[in-house]
């Protein structure tokens, strides 16, 4: 005790002692938010859903409506459910920046706590698909069955290896690179903007667990064939080829003929 | 041969190993023949090499592919190394790409490089094209190598479309979906054919195993005896050159065989292998393993050929198939003739842009010559300058390409530039039809202008950006005089004017021979003429004394 | 200055007619041969040479590496795909400083060591007259021996059966077994011949039956016929026709004509997914605008004009397939398609 009670004294102990702290604040609040988590899965408390029409009414209102029953700008929200409040909030799509054809991702305007009120208000509209359990979210799933799936129901917008590909007029299908595992699920069960509704009864939860499996597979394991140009298919390989290939191939040709001083 | 023994005794070992050979084959007429021949030196000559040297590595990686692939459509299920598949029902085909790509040792680097040449191959093909075409080396007497050329074309383009399908993966197959509608389109015999190629309906069981053959046997053999047909013609008429001091019609001026161009010709190869092989080492190229395998139901976003058939493809895109609105006027292009379907829609789009763009590749040297009466050989090329309708003509057939090969990449264009997939069509839609005429226009007015260029360099000198004050008070720039060679290069050209419409055997003036008359016209209406001797005595005589320091006479 | 030289456009960007008037330059020969560093200066000279050397050294040790590369890595059915991306970039840049070494070597030897003196040859006619005259005479003398000039009907009767020599390939190539318009017809979706039991829509690739509530609006489900799973021969050749889209709309959307009120479900209808183009898989459904758009060329066709062309090059709507409930509350196709799927074809009207 008296080693440490001197060294208590020693100038580097109000950092020490700062690290700790800032250690401690770190661990109870990672352990809270998981604690926050796991109730989020199975509810909304009041207090959410009164925070929630706060942010709603200031930032929603305008286009969805007081009660977001919609208006000519925007859509009713009734019955959409928690999952696409989540969808739409988290990805940054909602605010919308601009009427568009679209609504583009962008970083998310709100923080975790903000979506979760917005999500838990909205969910009071009417009966929709709530925020996806944790479990289908793992990424152990059956990549093989997830992959048939996704050529199937998803690749003809999003392209085999989720690059994305264009809708008409101005819409399109984004890539699916980065984004998170929650909102990919969120997306198949809402059917946000032009995208069809996948609900349990046409892909089942399983189903949407495989998917995403699938999904992450393939970004984590990257191509095995080195740079994927983008995995854009023979446009970005033919492009290659005429612009670096035979760029190369042309320096070559021209330090070949030409004299040597 | 007589029967004497001969009398020459080779003095060292590899001497008398070349005697052996020589006594029986007769080899060193060959030596004679080509040890030294000459072979002019220009970056742009080497396009027909890197073609070559493409077709040789992909002969080689295309065997290795060969001992493993297994071009059968029976089911299987796979159970190798990519786990997202494992488990999954396939064909054999199918299976056994994947099985090159993961499983054995340099497979995947053979699929790469041989995938890779191939797209260089057609596309180094294409550029030599583009060169002998602007530098006007199809003249006579290249005609027929240029006919063969284009075929190499047209069997380079077979030969990658078939061997795209091979892998039996969505994209191919998807692809091969789309040549069955086209073929099914064909008046009277369509559906026949499609039936005889997929042996029954498609996809059937048949057709892998078919493009194999064709891809592994028929194709490459006829691409094979066509080079060595080209080559020979290329011995045959010796290479064209470029114009400058010492080059004429009658000679050929460059580098011998023996030593320097065999060495830099045959290091050349293994520079188009060395880099063919980083580009395999660090680019992905067809992917088949997020394709999937072939399934009628699911297509990908972003289907495409490769480059090569993409402007076919985009000929496809933007045939409107009805114009009007669904509940207006609406006009669609299929009809029915004697309760017969007639799918203009298809027909027209896979077969008018291609019959034309080949049509006047094939005829071209013969439509020129028609058209300058020039029956003579040519061997010194033409600066593209120095024809400007030719160049221009050129141009406005790249651009048509050009155009329809944008289509095929529309849906790409719009997601990457942020624009409406529609809005592209359209604007493609125009500039298939104006693109030509625009690029006509812009480049003959650029060629004259260069041409222009080259007189005032010519006569006046290289401006030496050097301004001097001259003693009554002008400042002029200072033009530093041309070397006799280097004006040489500028003013050693042709500049052929325009041949009226001439009298036949008879002495009438045939409606044919008026036609031509007009081409004649709109060919070398707009020409700049080479600076003759006098011209420069001239300009150096019209007070540019002072800025032409020294001039060496013009003759 | 008023010379024509002077880059002023003149009257239609002519220049000059003068043209050989003035008389034409003086070939005034090849240029006088450079020498180079290395022939100049042994210093340089030997410079060159070990730097192609160096060249041929780094292509050795890339094929050592390509060897190392190789036999070090083993692949099987167990290798992660960082393994496989591991070999293939090694093999491949291995491959590549090998060849690289070898070709840039021998270039730089010759361009910078061996004699770079331009030569002139001449060139020869491609044809010589004696030639010509000889082989003129030679054909007339083959021509004339056959006598096929005065014996016309060794000629003709030779014509006639080398044309028609060519028919038994046609005649086997033509056989083509059943009436292919009858294949391109039908498909698994009529009920059966026999029982009249009208097939179920399932989900792709699962294969399990549809109920009309399961199909919420703006849902997409991608259909195959009941039992194709099951099928052990020709099932793609079943499948490439038989794929089907079922969508759900609001019924006031829809714009049925006479005759076709009975084959749709309470807003829920089933189009044909093959492009009635060139054969495409249309299956970009847009749920907000009801378009359906062929990724490979841009079709577009609208959901609520029973699939009517509105953009790209298809010109024909997709084909319907008339559906309704069974008693289990399951999807059914009342009947097959009305008209072929998929791309046009000669004999299409034909039934």
């Amino acid at each position: 005790m008296k080693a440490l009670s001197q060294k208590r004294r020693h100038p580097l102990a109000v950092i020490a002692l700062l690290v700790m702290g800032l250690l401690l604040t770190g661990v109870l609040y990672s352990v809270a938010s998981t604690a926050n988590q796991a109730k989020a899965d199975t509810g909304f408390s009041a207090t959410d859903v009164s925070e929630g029409q706060k942010l709603f009414v200031a930032n929603c209102a305008t286009c969805h409506g007081m009660n977001g029953q919609g208006s000519a700008s925007g859509p009713s929200l009734v019955g959409v459910g928690a999952a696409a409040v989540d969808f739409q909030v988290g990805t940054g799509r909602m605010p919308m920046q601009m009427q568009g054809p679209q609504a583009y991702r962008k970083p998310p305007q709100f923080n975790a706590d903000q979506t979760r009120q917005l999500a838990a208000f909205v969910a009071t509209l009417g009966a929709g698909p709530s925020l996806p359990d944790e479990a289908m979210l793992d990424g152990k799933g059956d990549a093989t069955h997830g992959g048939e799936l996704f050529r199937v129901n998803c690749a003809m917008c999003h392209n085999a290896a989720a690059a994305g590909g264009a809708l008409t007029r101005g819409k399109f299908a984004p890539s699916l690179a980065g984004v998170e595992a929650k909102h990919i699920y969120e997306a198949m069960e809402t059917g946000p903007q032009n995208m069809p509704v996948f609900s349990d009864a046409n892909i089942s939860p399983e189903g949407k667990r495989d998917i995403v499996t699938f999904l992450k597979t393939i970004e984590s394991q990257g191509s095995p064939g080195g740079a994927d140009l983008g995995s854009l298919g023979p446009v970005s390989e033919g492009l290659f080829m005429w612009v670096a290939g035979l760029g190369v191939i042309i320096a070559f040709t021209i330090w070949l003929t030409s004299r040597t001083s | 041969m007589s029967n004497a023994a001969p009398t020459y005794q080779p003095p060292t070992k590899v001497g008398r190993i070349a005697d052996f050979v020589d006594q029986r084959t007769g080899l060193s007429a060959v030596t004679r023949e080509f040890g030294r021949k000459v072979f002019p030196d220009h970056w742009s000559f080497m396009f027909g090499e890197v073609a070559l040297y493409s077709f040789v590595i992909l002969l080689l990686s295309g065997t290795f592919l060969t001992f493993f692939f297994d071009p059968s459509m029976a089911e299987t299920h796979y159970n190798g190394a990519f786990v997202p598949m494992r488990g999954m029902e396939m064909s054999v085909a199918y299976q056994s790409s994947l099985h090159i790509s993961f499983e054995v040792r340099g497979g995947l680097f053979m699929r790469q490089l041989h995938h890779w040449a191939a797209l260089l191959f057609v596309a180094s093909m294409s550029v030599h094209m583009l060169r002998v075409f602007f530098t006007g080396a199809f003249r006579k007497p290249r005609e027929i190598n240029w006919v063969i050329g284009g075929v190499l074309l047209i069997m380079g383009m077979a030969e990658g479309f078939t061997g795209y399908s091979l892998p039996d993966d969505l994209l191919s197959g998807n692809g091969l979906r789309i040549i069955d509608g086209v073929i099914k389109s064909i008046p009277v015999i369509g559906t026949w054919i499609s039936f005889f190629l997929f042996g029954g309906e498609f996809p059937g069981s048949a057709i892998i195993g078919r493009l194999y053959v064709l891809h592994i046997l028929l194709i490459p053999a006829l691409i094979l005896g066509l080079v060595a047909l080209h080559l020979i013609f290329v011995v045959v008429h010796k290479h064209t050159q470029y114009p400058g001091p010492g080059r004429n019609d009658r000679n050929v001026v460059g580098y011998p065989l023996g030593p320097v161009y065999a060495a830099k010709a045959g290091g050349f190869f293994f520079i188009v292998f060395g880099v063919l092989a980083a580009i395999a080492a660090m680019f992905t190229i067809n992917p088949i393993w997020n394709y999937g395998p072939y399934d009628p139901s699911p297509v990908s976003a972003g289907t495409q050929p490769d480059w090569y058939i993409g402007w076919v493809d985009g000929a496809l895109r933007l045939m409107p198939g009805v114009i009007g609105d669904v509940e207006g006027y609406r006009q669609h292009f299929e009809f029915l003739i004697f309760g017969q379907t007639l799918t203009l829609n298809v027909l027209l789009p896979a077969l008018v842009p291609a019959g034309i763009v080949f049509t006047v590749l094939f005829t071209y040297p013969w439509i020129e010559r028609w058209i300058t009466k020039d029956n003579r050989e040519h061997h010194v090329l033409d600066r593209p300058r120095n024809a400007p309708t030719r160049t221009a003509i050129g141009m406005a057939g790249f651009t048509f390409y050009c155009v329809m090969w944008a289509a095929a990449a529309s849906d790409l264009i719009a997601t990457h530039f942020h624009v409406a997939l529609n809005d592209v069509t359209y604007w493609l839609r125009a500039l298939f039809f104006l693109g030509p005429i625009l690029a006509f226009t812009v480049t003959k007015r650029i060629a004259l202008g260069l041409q222009r260029k080259d007189r005032e360099i010519a006569l006046h000198g290289r401006e030496t950006g050097r301004i001097v004050r001259l003693p009554h008070g002008e400042f002029i720039e200072v033009h530093a005089p041309l070397s006799a060679y280097k004006r040489y290069r500028l003013v050693s050209f042709e500049s052929p004017e325009v041949l009226p419409a001439q009298p036949n055997a008879k002495g009438v003036v045939d409606r044919k021979e008026r036609r031509r008359a007009a081409l004649s016209k709109w060919f070398f209406e707009d020409r700049v003429a080479p600076v003759s001797p006098a011209e420069l005595e001239a300009a150096h005589a019209h007070g540019h004394h002072e800025a032409i320091e020294s001039a060496p006479s013009g003759h | 200055m008023g010379n024509p030289s002077d880059g002023a456009l003149q009257q239609g960007g002519t220049v000059a007619t003068a043209d050989q008037a003035g008389g034409r330059f003086e070939d005034p020969g090849i240029p006088p041969h450079r020498l180079r560093l290395a022939d100049t200066d042994p210093k340089a000279a030997k410079r060159a040479e070990r730097q192609v050397t160096a060249l041929f050294v780094i292509s050795v040790v890339g094929t050592v590496v390509f060897l190392v590369s190789y036999f070090a890595i083993e692949l099987g059915k167990d290798s992660s795909i960082d393994t496989i991306r591991t070999q293939n970039i090694l093999l491949g840049l291995s491959t590549a400083f090998a060849m690289l070494g070898i070709g840039t070597g021998i270039v730089h030897w010759a361009k910078a060591l061996m004699p770079d003196h331009e030569v002139s040859e001449a060139r020869h006619a491609v044809r010589s007259e004696d030639d010509r005259a000889a082989a003129v005479k030679i054909v007339d003398d083959i021509i004339e021996e056959t006598g096929i000039k005065r014996r016309p009907l060794i000629r003709n009767t030779l014509i006639g059966a080398l044309a028609l020599a060519p028919l038994p390939a046609l005649a086997v190539f033509g056989d083509l077994g059943p009436n292919a318009n009858d294949k391109l017809r039908h498909t698994m979706w009529a009920p059966n011949a026999q029982t009249g039991k009208k097939v179920r829509l399932t989900r792709d690739p699962d294969g399990t039956p549809i109920k009309a509530s399961d199909v919420t609006i703006g849902s997409a489900f991608h259909v195959i016929p009941e039992g194709l799973n099951d099928l052990k021969e020709g099932k793609l050749n079943a499948k490439a026709k038989a794929v089907v889209l079922l969508m759900r709309l609001n019924p006031d959307d829809l714009h049925i004509t006479p005759g076709r009120e009975s084959w749709s479900y309470n807003g829920i209808v089933a189009y044909s997914k093959i492009c009635t183009h060139v054969g495409c898989p249309v299956a970009l459904y847009e749920q907000q605008t009801h378009h359906l758009l062929c990724p490979c060329h841009q079709s577009t066709f609208d959901l609520t004009h029973e699939c009517q062309v509105i953009f790209g090059p298809a010109s024909r709507p997709l084909p319907q397939l008339p559906i309704e409930v069974d008693s289990d509350g399951y999807l059914v196709a009342t009947s097959d398609f009305h008209e072929p799927v998929g791309p046009s074809y000669w004999e299409r009207e034909y039934s």
